[in-house]
């Protein structure tokens, strides 16, 4: 209980060493170690002023600085008070800054430039920064302290990690709390201790929640809200007593009700901690008086964060003390000497039991003229408004219901335009609405999670002078992952250049390196009698340039079109097809032996342990697909290896059939409708290997309940009673997630094996090189599907057909084929034997 | 004792050029140094550095061009003429190298 948050370990202390006399660099003294404070150090390092300044921080508490926005999670116990260390005692020793934690600063000798601590200590300054923040405002009432001026046990602030901790330790205990207070910070506490099970009830004095930010409509909304959760809410009311004599046992109300309770939070509001400044003989009101610089009326000492009141407001919002923070780092490292703060439009965006609030500016009109539109739904607890006064939005309230919020931030930080129809500004109208997605989006929002490339770097790239989506997914590597966020990065490229972007041609071709769409690719392969790769980009690429990233994709489409007679061309593959396993970080490689249906046998999980022993594998892993993974083999190990497995391969690797999940179905399920174990082992059986535009997972469940995931498979097979089975196509489960849509129900195992054939042959020979079936089925749209594949509208169903069957009599296992006989020299020589690669770990 | 920092390249036989597929690359060591030695479809030959700069990917293992190398991890692309990243990362080490009767000579 009485750790140390980020703190060191017993028995390690810092060595001050005192005043150096050579020193030469100002001492800055910092007093608060909280959100302002601390974040003022670092921002003081960041611009270099270690090198200018000896720092010393004192702080209240004895931790090292943590996030106290972040108490509410800790006390619902959503978070660990570790994970909210922000900086712990080991990062001031790091950056030689001397951490006083536990230490209250007491007065200022402003003449003698001296602070006195509680220790009895006196520390000289240069420059001194008073971050004292706020302490929690308890009101007078009855009882409320001990004899010792100590609040009564059982009654809490919320506003320190020992607070908290006390708290949470308290829950163990207590039956019923009340929280006074329904602001925010009430809001949170009754939120986290009715999450340990504590029956709380919120008193609260005001005639609504939250009456600081909210109108009364709103808050009339958001007590619902509070009230569907289980929380009792008084409000209008004052709690006028403490009732208990050692620990509190109850709480009464000025109207003379008396609630039962072993556990008081008190969250009535915040002061600015100004006590030092006022000892010290500083200008205070509210709070510590401070200029655009964060002065004093004491030239060399400052304040920011809670405590300061600058041009007479006082803020309670981490944002604005960042701010501060960062303006007087640059006064005082020189950065940017004259740097000024003019104050904090405050825009807060929140969860509050449970609730998503996001407010700014005002929340009713005050002029005659003020433009005001709210949107009230109570029995949804949504409740949005805005206040616009000569075309800009001065204020808006969002309960509820925040998606607008990005977009609505924008406006009030820096005016930007309104939509004419004002309600655009808090619903989207279905007309155009994508276009207004892009727009609203924040700069900083990011587009693509697997490069990490943000809106802004996407818009700043097509300011310097990226025409095309093509090139700026080059130069940003937006959209080069996983893909999944594509058609975002091509909306926001033509947003970004004002829809000014030229057609770009190559988006429609099938690899970027033949100038051709897919059917017109095939054609001329077929009419030139193109069978090999080189042979295609002789043919067909500009001046016969061969294109590496087209290679993949034109392998792929040749085998489809000639099947055995496609001539191999090793080069032109992706290294997984050359050496038939998947490459893995460290340059090793995944061997996946085929489990037909995910179904194996005692024998072959014998070969397959065995294997594993004597090439020392370092991990074995069953996989999403139902087989088993064999990671980190060296490539010169895998003929040697798929000799001893005995076993084909499960073509984990490649753009092709991959696998069939399964079910234990009907042989064994007391659910099971179908017998989906066999029909999956015989969907792999006559699939098996198939290479395809991009990766084809498939899965059969035999009955609805849909263990092994059928509704988001590229095709998934549904058994739905009476011989029936439904097939579903275009689900996924990956980067995208979708269901499949419902191509057809056939009442017998031989139909979906045709169904399944003619759907993967026609995405086989219309689908983009890498475009997955949940992009395919939508852009061909399933009525289209459903008219080719059911009733045959194009007349191309024996060809289908028949192209199938060219590529399943092709198939040959690729580890039987190169095992004995590599394809070319060197075909299993490692690459790189003697570099020090980054490890995957070992399990 | 030299005063000045003088770079001295030298010759290195590593192997011969039928050991490299057409298209393909392999792994050599030539004096301590692993290299990656491609032969390209019109003949020529390059080499480079053998570990992906970005994140150490088999660069022997990728797929190539006539102007670029592209890694089979990550898919970076280096150009051969100068081993720039074609996305304006780090770039990777070239080499000369020729073919000297059959045999592949790399200078490091």
């Amino acid at each position: 209980m009485t750790a140390v948050l980020g703190g060191r370990p017993e028995g390690l202390t810092v060595l001050n060493l005192g005043d150096d006399e050579f020193d030469t660099r100002s001492r800055l003294v910092v007093v608060g170690n909280g959100m302002a404070g601390a974040r003022f150090v670092e921002e003081v390092l960041e611009r270099g002023g270690g090198d200018q300044f000896r720092i010393t921080v004192f702080g209240d508490e004895p931790h090292g600085n943590y996030n106290r926005i972040m108490l509410s999670p800790v006390l619902a116990g959503e978070e660990h008070e570790d994970d909210i260390v922000l900086n712990s005692h080991d990062w001031y020793a790091d950056n030689g800054v001397n951490l006083r934690a536990g230490v209250r600063a007491d007065r200022i000798d402003t003449a003698a430039k001296l602070v006195y601590a509680a220790d009895g200590t006196a520390t000289a300054y240069d420059h001194l920064v008073l971050a004292t923040g706020s302490y929690s405002f308890v009101p007078p009432m009855k009882g409320v302290r001990a004899d010792d001026g100590g609040l009564l046990p059982g009654v809490y602030g919320f506003r320190t990690i020992d607070e908290t901790r006390a708290m949470l330790a308290a829950t163990g205990s207590c039956k019923r709390a009340v929280v006074m207070g329904g602001g925010l910070l009430g809001l949170e506490a009754a939120r986290a201790l009715q999450g340990h099970g504590v029956h709380v009830e919120l008193v609260h004095a005001a005639p609504y929640l939250m009456n600081v930010q909210l109108d009364p409509e709103a808050g009339a909304i958001l007590k619902k809200s509070v009230e569907s959760l289980g929380i009792a809410v008084h409000l209008d009311v004052f709690a006028t007593e403490v009732i208990g004599t050692d620990r509190v046992r109850g709480v009464g109300l000025a109207d003379g009700r008396q609630i039962e309770a072993d556990l008081l939070v008190v969250a009535a509001g915040v002061r600015p901690h100004t006590d030092i400044g006022v000892r010290s003989g500083l200008e205070v009101e509210r709070g510590i008086v401070v200029d655009d610089q964060l002065r004093t009326d004491d030239p060399d000492i400052y304040a920011i964060g809670e405590c300061a009141q600058h041009r007479g407001e006082v803020y309670g919002l981490v944002a604005p003390a960042w701010e501060h923070a960062t303006v007087l780092a640059d006064v005082l490292t020189g950065t940017e000497p004259t740097a000024e703060y003019h104050g904090s439009r405050t825009a807060t965006k929140l969860k509050v039991a449970g609730v998503d609030v996001a407010v700014m500016g005002i929340n009713t009109p005050e002029r005659d003229d003020d433009e005001f539109l709210v949107i009230s739904e109570p029995r949804r607890g949504v409740h949005l408004s805005v206040v616009i006064r000569d075309d800009k939005l001065i204020g808006a309230t969002l309960l509820g219901d925040t998606r607008k919020v990005a977009f609505l931030t924008q406006a009030f930080d820096r005016g930007a335009p309104l939509p004419e129809e004002r309600i655009r500004l808090l619903v989207d109208l279905s007309d155009g609405a994508e276009e207004v997605g892009v727009a609203e989006m924040p700069g900083d929002s990011q587009v693509c999670n697997c490069n990490g490339v943000t809106k802004q770097t996407i818009c700043d790239n097509v300011a310097g002078g990226s025409s095309s989506v093509g090139e700026v997914m080059d130069r940003t590597r937006a959209g080069k992952g996983c893909g999944s966020c594509k058609s975002l990065v091509k909306q926001i490229v033509e947003w970004a250049a004002d829809g000014d972007v030229p057609e770009d041609p190559s988006e429609s071709w099938y690899v970027p390196g033949i100038p051709m769409a897919k059917p017109e690719l095939m054609a001329a392969i077929r009419e030139q009698d193109l069978r090999s790769v080189s042979a295609v980009f002789g043919a067909l690429a500009p001046d016969g340039q061969e294109d590496a990233k087209s290679k993949m994709g034109l392998t792929s489409l040749l085998r489809m079109i000639w099947g055995t007679e496609y001539v191999q061309e090793n080069d032109a593959k992706f290294i997984n097809d050359r050496v038939h396993a998947n490459i893995q970080r460290d340059g090793t490689f995944s061997v996946v032996p085929q489990m037909k249906g995910g179904v194996t046998t005692p024998a072959q999980l014998r070969k397959i342990a065995e294997v594993a022993e004597k090439y020392e594998v370092p991990m074995v892993k069953v996989t999403g697909g139902q087989r088993i993974d064999l990671l980190g083999v060296r490539k010169e190990d895998l003929p040697a290896m798929w000799d001893d497995l005995g076993m084909p391969s499960g073509y984990a690797y490649g753009k092709s059939f991959r696998t069939v999940k399964t079910c234990v179905g009907s042989d064994f399920c007391r659910f099971g409708l179908g017998d989906s174990t066999q029909l999956g082992i015989d969907l792999e059986t006559r699939f098996q290997g198939i290479e395809s535009p991009a990766k084809m997972k498939l899965a059969v469940v035999g009955c609805p309940r849909n263990c092994a995931e059928a509704y988001v498979k590229d095709v998934g097979v549904v058994a739905i009673g009476n011989g029936q089975w439904e097939i579903y196509v275009g689900g996924a489960a990956g980067a995208s997630v979708r269901k499949g849509d419902l191509l057809a129900t056939v009442s017998s195992p031989e139909e979906v094996l045709t169904l399944t054939g003619r759907f993967m042959q026609y995405y086989r020979e219309n689908a983009n090189w890498l475009e997955r079936t949940y992009d395919f089925v939508p852009r061909v749209g399933l009525d289209r599907l459903k008219q080719v594949l059911l009733e045959d509208s194009e007349g191309i169903l024996a060809d289908l057909d028949a192209g199938m069957q060219r590529s399943i009599d092709a198939y040959v296992d690729p580890w039987g084929q190169d095992g004995r006989q590599p394809a070319t020299p060197g075909q299993f020589r490692t690459s790189l034997p003697m570099v020090d690669l980054p490890k995957a770990p070992v399990r | 004792m030299s005063m000045t920092d003088v770079r001295t390249t030298t010759a290195v036989v590593v192997g011969r050029v039928e050991e490299i597929p057409m298209g393909e690359g392999r792994a050599f060591v030539a004096g301590g140094e692993q290299i990656a030695v491609f032969r390209l479809r019109d003949g020529s030959l390059h080499a480079t550095q053998a570990a992906c700069p970005h994140a150490g990917g088999p660069l022997a293992d990728g797929q190539t061009d006539g102007n670029v190398l592209v890694c089979p991890l990550h898919l970076y692309a280096y150009r051969w003429s100068d081993g720039a990243a074609t996305g304006g990362t780090t770039p990777i080490r070239v080499f000369p190298v020729r073919d000297v009767d059959g045999e592949v000579v790399v200078e490091v």
